[in-house]
């Protein structure tokens, strides 16, 4: 079975109110995320790859370390950007939470100001292209953390993400030029799909569904 | 269109909205005002000057914001180190175990992106063509001819996955090598002089090429000042090439 690209869960206008507009949308879905895909597929055979799911693939090639990066840096932005789409929705952000995910957050985070603070400063911190995530760790406790280029916690080891943004300047360059904080603060405000995260948590994290 | 003194008034921040989109930059921090040694050096030409491979927004948000944000970060991660603050920045990136821990992250991004910019603008700015000279012959001699050396450097800055650079270097022992850098590293850190390179950070090119890193690899060629890197080329050979 070859990885496939899952089609965006809304329009690729329907961001555009948010601080996303269609055209970045069409760009990272249709030629970035597209790449990647292809790219993993073309690794296929000549990793052995075949019959492994998305998650086993990139958690061995984080485990590999600088062997497993050719794998992982294409592994883990399906699965990263798979995530990305669903965590995002017109109208998202905001203030108030669905009741679980608010109260998890005001337990393990200290709240939702200290939660975006951290996850903002996750995401400004990350030198060049990366990730900024949510996560649950392996106490399932929620956890604020980064990871470089294609890398994610599951390959790193470090927890299940709930929540990521995406922070390579493909993600945010048309809409806000150099300025990551506004970004990461829109993103925040505005974007997340806060009942996909709570469900996400509530299922101990996303499963693709995909496998090589 | 581009004034030098109005490059100062960008810097200020205000001006910003005459030339960019509002909403963009409205609640953007202006960089901060030199607190340091190190200074964002002047783009040596107009920001339209290089239109054959890069737009002027694309030079103006580049110089005025990006490479500015790395000299206002180094002035700071360095403004209790006195001693190191007063180092020449070649000196300083050579020197990074001497570094204190705590800011030692800080000089080489901050630090690496700013020798890594201060040579992309003084490579370009010129007609493209080919080198000449000793600089024709070292190439043929290391990288194997002028074609071959194109073809490689931009495999390697395809190669780059995320953020950096695709380089050639001056060894010590005066052969060229090609290079490739993540993020904002640089050979200097090695003791390596760099001859030239070519940014592959999405900003180099997102708003004129956005996924085709390719393209934009291809038509860098064309800005290439030949003069100028072989300037660099002599300075390395004679010891005084610095960043
Ligand atoms: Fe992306
Ligand atoms: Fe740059």
């Amino acid at each position: 079975m070859a990885f496939t690209l899952p089609a965006l869960p809304y329009d690729a206008a329907a961001l555009a109110a948010s601080g996303m507009c269609q055209e970045t949308l069409e760009l990272h879905h249709g030629k970035h995320h597209n790449a990647y895909v292809t790219a993993l597929n073309g690794l296929i055979e000549s990793k052995g790859l075949a019959g492994k799911s998305l998650e086993t693939i990139v958690a061995e090639a984080g485990r590999a370390g600088a062997d497993g990066l050719p794998v992982l840096n294409q592994a883990g932005q399906h699965w990263n950007h798979t995530l990305f789409w669903q965590v995002m929705t017109p109208n998202g952000g905001g203030d108030s939470l669905p009741a679980k995910i608010a109260a998890k957050i005001e337990s393990d985070l200290g709240g939702l100001p200290a939660f975006k603070e951290a996850f903002k400063q996750a995401g400004v911190t990350q030198f060049g292209s990366g990730w900024a995530w949510l996560i649950l760790d392996a106490s399932g406790k929620l956890k604020v953390t980064k990871t470089p280029n294609g890398s994610n916690p599951i390959a790193t080891g470090e927890g299940t993400p709930i929540l990521g943004a995406d922070v390579w300047e493909h993600a945010y360059y048309l809409d806000f030029r150099n300025v990551r904080p506004n970004y990461l603060q829109n993103f925040l405000d505005k974007l997340v799909n806060w009942e996909m995260v709570e469900s996400l948590m509530e299922k101990g994290g996303m499963a693709s569904g995909q496998s090589a | 269109m581009f004034q030098p003194a109005r490059r100062s008034l960008l810097l200020g921040g205000a001006a910003l909205a005459l030339t960019m989109p509002r909403r963009v930059f409205a609640q953007a921090a202006a960089p901060a005002a030199p607190t340091g040694p190190f200074t964002l050096p002047p783009l040596p030409y107009d920001a339209n000057k290089n239109e054959a491979a890069i737009d002027a927004m694309t030079m103006e948000i580049h110089h005025d914001r990006h490479h500015a944000a790395y000299v206002a970060g180094l002035n700071a991660a360095l403004k209790d180190q006195e001693q190191l603050a007063a180092l020449p920045l070649d000196e300083l990136l050579m020197n990074l175990a001497r570094v204190p821990e705590a800011v030692r992250t800080a000089v080489r991004n901050m630090g690496g992106g700013h020798a890594n910019h201060s040579m992309f603008w003084q490579i370009m700015g010129g007609a493209g063509g080919e080198p000449g000279g000793a600089l024709k012959a070292a190439i043929d001699r290391d990288l194997g001819g002028f074609a071959k050396m194109k073809t490689d450097f931009n495999a390697n800055g395809m190669r780059v996955f995320g953020s950096g650079w695709t380089m050639v270097t001056v060894t010590p022992a005066g052969g060229l090598a090609l290079v490739t850098k993540p993020a904002q590293d640089t050979p200097l850190m090695e003791g390596q002089r760099v001859l030239m390179g070519n940014d592959v950070w999405e900003h180099a090119y997102y708003l004129r090429y956005q996924n085709k890193r390719a393209d934009y690899l291809a038509a860098w060629w064309n800005v290439l000042d030949w003069d100028k890197i072989a300037a660099r080329y002599a300075g390395a050979m004679g010891g005084t090439l610095r960043v």
